[in-house]
């Protein structure tokens, strides 16, 4: 697997398992399960500092944004506005023109507002960013994100914390022969068998966060998270046998008695 | 004089820059995003910055967080997305 390299805007990533930083007990946790889950792209999100309570650690010492890809998030933006501010701030404050973009549309299904994803996107490439836009599952909309300059583009597998999985393979599936830029699925995963018909699919890569943390056991699911990315992507590689209603032999006929 | 440090008010020293509020704080600077009235700060820009009376300033960092957690769902929802735990 170490010669199939995931590129997107001339940086090579060896993972093609990316995995998100919340909702994990503590940094010793979270650290332990990104080094099991072998990626090495993390997203965080852009908030305020505790100024009252500086006893408080940083995520970053826990990453060393040496060996891991940092991928700040506008993880709870609304608006356009909201979306641009965070983006910028979250590059002033890393080393790195890649954010994954999040325009929120409802709090209910967390589900992506395109138009303005759109708009944010617009703004934010004519600035230099390289922006990975998290949107539905719509071909149009990926579409619409590529023309305008998207490198990459994440459609969600089901709503952001939902582990329902993969809701509708078949517009991921046009997704990936529409768009010619890598696709990574984001949001919905499950369990690793989520993640491996993801890959199956021909998706470039999954994010999740989590179908990982919130597991009884993050470290463990975190390796299961990795096999399962690893075998999908073999499996699509190596293509998959046609489905047939009937059964075909396996064994030959010739030397039966 | 007073500002504003991120939404709370703080007395600091007339002439008090940027640098000097983040020493004051404890702040690495390296790992932050300074914005002083909706404007972000250069990081190199951090000890010419002299802040004035009224300003606001926000400090902002990276924390843990994949995406914003469906915190909203209902709690009908959740009970009818919940499949048997073995």
């Amino acid at each position: 697997m170490s010669d199939d390299r995931l590129v997107i805007a001339g940086r090579e990533f060896k993972s093609r398992l990316w995995v998100g930083t919340g909702k994990y007990k503590d940094f010793v946790e979270t650290k332990k399960a990104i080094e099991a889950s072998g990626a090495d792209v993390v997203t965080v999100a852009v908030r305020r500092v505790n100024i009252t309570d500086r006893s408080k650690e940083n995520l970053l010492d826990y990453l060393d944004p040496k060996k891991y890809q940092i991928l700040p998030n506008t993880a709870g933006c609304y608006t356009v506005e909201d979306a641009v501010r965070y983006a910028r701030l979250g590059r002033a404050a890393g080393v790195s023109d890649l954010v994954k973009l999040e325009v929120i549309g409802d709090e209910k299904t967390l589900f992506p507002d395109t138009a303005g994803l759109i708009e944010a996107a617009k703004i934010l490439i004519k600035e230099g960013f390289i922006v990975l836009p998290y949107t539905n599952d719509d071909p149009i909309v990926a579409k619409k994100l590529v023309d305008i300059g998207c490198p990459a583009v994440m459609p969600l597998a089901a709503p952001i914390g939902s582990g329902l999985g993969i809701r509708n393979p078949y517009n991921l599936k046009i997704i990936l022969e529409t768009v010619k830029v890598p696709i990574i699925v984001d949001a919905g995963v499950g369990t690793a068998s989520d993640a491996a018909l993801a890959m199956e699919l021909g998706a470039d890569a999954v994010l999740m966060n989590t179908a990982i943390a919130g597991a009884k056991d993050p470290i463990m699911m975190a390796e299961a998270m990795k096999y399962a990315v690893d075998a999908g992507r073999l499996a699509f590689k190596a293509g998959r046998i046609p489905r047939k209603l009937y059964a075909t032999a396996s064994s030959p006929i010739e030397g039966m008695l | 004089m007073q500002i504003q440090v991120n939404g709370e008010s703080r007395e600091v020293k007339v002439g008090t820059t940027v640098a000097d509020l983040l020493r004051e704080l404890d702040i690495k600077s390296e790992r932050v995003a300074v914005e002083v009235n909706l404007e972000i700060l250069d990081k190199g820009g951090f000890a010419q910055r002299g802040l004035q009376e009224g300003d606001r300033v926000e400090i902002i960092s990276f924390i843990g967080g994949g995406s914003q957690e469906p915190s909203a769902i209902s709690f009908q929802m959740r009970t009818a997305l919940s499949f048997p735990e073995s």
